[in-house]
């Protein structure tokens, strides 16, 4: 019953979005239900639709993951995107410096490198908040232009090939490589790269959701998301929450590097983010702020971005963009109805800083 | 043909016309909010020149029923009737019109404007262009003589004390021509001293011919001012009786629907060795004056130390500082609690000595509102055995946590009985349970306790009362504080008077009258 009253809002948030994305498609001279029999077929097709659309949804796991655990602590992570960068190009740093290593102590580096330094570039606006009260908001939308900044600098001017036109880093280490899901599953070609971080991505949702419910951390940290000054009554330190939230988030966000660098390019490629940092607070809100959500959530964006290829490509007028508003349309509906539960005022935009 | 059956021929029987005529009176008056029925099939009588007092447990409907009498709500059924007359009072300016004025618990007033201004706000006198703010003047004055408000037109309300602001207050009524006042908890946030200077008001006002309806829940009041009594319970008027006739213990008995205690009963209390010594602390804040200045006492085992003062005078720093839950920086002098000291302390740490603390404000201290009643009745110990096990006591044991919140909502009577249950759920009185519940779990060797029974049922604030004295006689320290001067005086074995962050005397409760603590109140000595 409980289940089924989470549910119902985000359905009809979606449902609303795919209605008025109908009328738009309606109204540019296209058959909605052609469209739409387009973009969902072709994200859900075997193999390459349901293994592309898996891939596109990975990284928006995590950050749809890493936007709820700051939430859940009462903090606004906008700065899931720059925490995504620095930690792509670290995770290849450490796969260009050690390239010679074999791949058993190669990847787990890699993957240290990507938490690491996503946790620190999220932990930066967390000590600021809790150190001088300056808002998580305004502090992780500067990092975001830092972070991609200062990561660009270091791929054009120190770690790009000589001669190469685009702005990316020389080849990880063979060693630094993880495997693609094809390799382990039949039919699956290893062409599509789908690899072994979505697998992860599905461990991090079940680890998010015992370490929030089942720990006595994960207490500390809801509680503290839930009333600062009751927390604080309990004997929690809200600055330590602060803290620690934002670096979980931030390694959660991390996480996509692993995706892009050691699954997919294998190298650092500059720009590569679709807006996954800023995708995952949708995801999240879609989500309902829950791990299980997320995932879903995830999934549903990832087939929306596959679909939208075909649509561009197949259909007459309908371009792509057609996704971009539906995905518009379903925060709108997301988030007019946590207004209106109030949950807004959790975000802590609305309100005063809490420290 | 009528209803009202056939007519024999006899003459209509002349209705004999009341001594006394009805202001106003509800008429099977019924307001449903979602699901709750605000309101059943209610009816009230207010005669004219009579002060009328509306008293019952919060949630019980009075608020709403005077609220749809001043037009803020429409009923769902039943009719209202001025001096005998069925009217419709759809908005406050339908109640204004017909002469009925309200005064709420919060005032509605601009600080930074005059006391007349303030007044004629909303009607205003002069043409459009010119406001005659003298006329107004004088008119306020006259009145505010006619009352004996004392009240200066010209005074900034900034500048007025509490009770000078509910008094221009009134004279809003007044001066839109109001026979009728309705009053909302009016003494809630008054003085001893200024609770009787407001009902020589009142009393003054009566004389003139006005009639005033009063809402409160201290029956002490309402036996000192009222002519008549309508108790309502759950919605529904239970009962209706000349303030003359009754006592406070029938007037109890009809809101809780059951026989109740009003007094604390209780044994000499048999002290022990001081637990907790406080020496001279103050609560500094930058670029102002002190909260607590210099405070010196002790609590000692099986005893309860009162604190009894204004509400805003430093009681709620002091409780505070002793919690753990102001910054140590702000804190001088020192506190010790069986021998150490622990002024640099954190709230964990103290709470792991055997401090616990039931807050005042339950809402933003005391709960989680989202969390469930199993969440909240762990807040504290959340981080330790017995609610946590594995892993080196990493994970929450959840059926420890069913276990320890069954315990306290059966053995503190909370209701519903459903761990389950978001905090935000519950009523007032059964949060306040929970929470004490909580705090007594732990099996406390200090409890600060701060309006232990603020907006809690008389019912319950029996069972709180009990408990309280039950733990002192476990010989556990009490320090309270509350704004409730029977609470603390009833409860207390020895009471400290707090004004302006200073303990300014100590009285023998047993011995105390109510004006020597209001004395202290309020000078200062």
């Amino acid at each position: 019953m409980k289940l089924l009253r989470e549910l119902v809002f985000p359905l009809l948030a979606v449902l609303a979005a795919f209605v008025v994305g109908g009328i738009l498609i309606l109204l540019i001279g296209d058959n909605p239900i052609q469209a739409y029999k387009l973009l969902i077929g072709s994200a859900l097709s075997w193999p390459d639709g349901i293994g592309y659309t898996l891939f596109y949804a990975t990284p928006l796991i995590f950050t749809g993951l890493a936007v709820l655990v700051a939430f859940r602590c009462g903090l606004l992570n906008i700065g899931a995107e720059g925490q995504l960068y620095v930690a792509a190009f670290a995770t290849a740093w450490v796969g260009i410096t050690l390239a010679q290593r074999s791949a058993w102590i190669l990847i787990p580096l890699c993957f240290l490198a990507a938490v690491l330094a996503g946790g620190v570039w999220g932990a930066i606006p967390g000590i600021l908040k809790a150190r001088f009260g300056s808002h998580e908001v305004i502090n992780t939308i500067m990092l975001n232009f830092i972070g991609i900044a200062l990561v660009s600098y270091f791929t054009q001017y120190h770690y790009k090939v000589p001669g190469d036109p685009i702005m990316e880093s020389s080849e990880i280490g063979q060693g630094a490589h993880i495997a693609r899901l094809g390799h382990f599953i039949h039919g699956l070609p290893e062409r599509i790269p789908l690899n072994l971080a979505f697998v992860l991505a599905l461990i991090c949702c079940v680890l998010v959701y015992l370490f929030l419910w089942r720990t006595k951390w994960g207490y500390e940290l809801r509680a503290t998301g839930a009333s600062p000054t009751a927390a604080e009554y309990g004997g929690i330190s809200i600055r330590k929450q602060i803290i620690i939230a934002m670096t979980i988030s931030g390694s959660l966000a991390g996480m996509v590097g692993i995706n892009e660098v050691l699954g997919y390019r294998h190298r650092y490629y500059d720009g590569f983010s679709d807006n996954y940092g800023f995708t995952g607070i949708a995801v999240a809100l879609l989500g309902r702020n829950h791990p299980f959500g997320v995932v879903i959530a995830a999934l549903l964006f990832g087939v929306l971005q596959r679909g939208g290829i075909y649509v561009d490509g197949f259909s007459e007028h309908v371009t792509k963009d057609i996704v971009q508003v539906l995905q518009g349309v379903i925060i709108l509906f997301v988030a007019a109805e946590a207004f209106f539960r109030g949950q807004f005022g959790s975000f802590g935009l609305l309100k005063r800083s809490k420290v | 043909m009528s209803k009202a059956g056939p007519n024999w021929g006899f003459p209509k029987t002349k209705v004999l016309r009341p001594k006394t005529k009805v202001m106003i009176e509800l008429r099977n008056i019924s307001k449903r909010f979602g699901a709750v029925l605000a309101n059943d099939q209610i009816n009230i009588k207010v005669e004219t020149g009579t002060i009328h007092a509306i008293v019952g447990e919060n949630g019980a409907g009075k608020s709403t029923a005077m609220r749809i009498a001043y037009g803020f709500y429409t009923p769902d059924s039943g009719e209202i009737l001025i001096d005998g007359q069925v009217h419709q009072i759809r908005t406050p300016h339908d109640a204004i019109a017909l002469g009925i004025g309200m005064v709420h618990q919060h005032f509605m007033l601009v600080d930074t404007m005059s006391v007349a201004e303030n007044i004629v706000l909303g009607a205003e006198p002069g043409s459009a262009l010119a406001l005659d703010l003298a006329t107004a003047s004088s008119q306020i004055r006259k009145l505010s003589e006619e009352f004996k408000l004392s009240v200066d037109p010209g005074a900034l309300i900034e500048s007025l004390s509490v009770g000078q602001q509910q008094r221009v207050e009134l004279l809003k009524a007044l001066y839109r021509k109001a026979q009728l006042l309705i009053l909302d908890e009016p003494t809630a946030v008054l003085t001893p001293q200024e609770v009787e200077e407001f009902f020589a008001i009142l009393r003054s006002m009566r004389e003139q011919g006005k009639t005033i309806v009063i809402i409160t829940h201290k029956l002490s009041e309402v036996l000192a001012i009222s002519d008549d009594v309508t108790v309502m319970r759950d919605g529904k008027v239970v009962g209706r009786v000349k303030t003359k006739e009754t006592n406070a213990a029938e007037l109890a008995r009809l809101m809780v629907g059951r026989e109740v205690l009003l007094r604390v009963e209780k044994t000499d209390a048999k002290p022990g060795v001081p637990r907790l010594e406080v020496v001279d602390l103050s609560v500094n804040v930058k670029g102002s004056t002190p909260r607590v200045d210099k405070v010196s006492f002790k609590v000692r085992a099986g005893e309860i130390v009162g604190i009894a003062g204004v509400e805003g005078n430093g009681q709620t720093e002091l409780i505070e500082a002793l919690a753990g839950l102001v910054e140590s920086s702000q804190l001088s002098g020192s506190i010790n609690f069986e021998g150490r000291d622990i002024t640099r302390q954190s709230a964990r740490a103290r709470r792991e000595q055997g401090i616990a603390h039931i807050p005042e404000d339950r809402h933003r201290r005391g709960l989680l509102l989202e969390f469930s009643l199993a969440e909240n009745s762990i807040l504290g110990v959340h981080y330790r055995p017995p609610v946590t096990a594995y892993a080196g006591n990493v994970f929450l044991d959840n059926a420890a946590i069913q276990q320890r919140a069954n315990e306290i909502i059966q053995g503190f009577d909370v209701r519903p009985a459903n761990a389950a249950l978001p905090a935000r759920a519950l009523s007032g009185g059964n949060q306040q349970k929970l929470i004490i519940g909580r705090e007594f779990k732990v099996d406390p060797r200090l409890l600060l306790v701060s309006q232990p029974t603020r907006g809690v049922d008389i019912g319950a604030i029996e069972f709180i009362h009990r408990k309280l004295v039950a733990l002192r006689d476990g010989g556990c320290a009490i320090l309270l504080v509350s704004a409730e001067l029977e609470e603390v005086t009833s409860l207390s074995d020895r009471l400290l008077i707090i004004h302006k962050g200073r303990i300014v005397g100590e009285v023998d409760p047993k011995v105390t009258t109510v004006e020597e603590i209001g004395l202290l109140m309020t000078r200062g000595h």
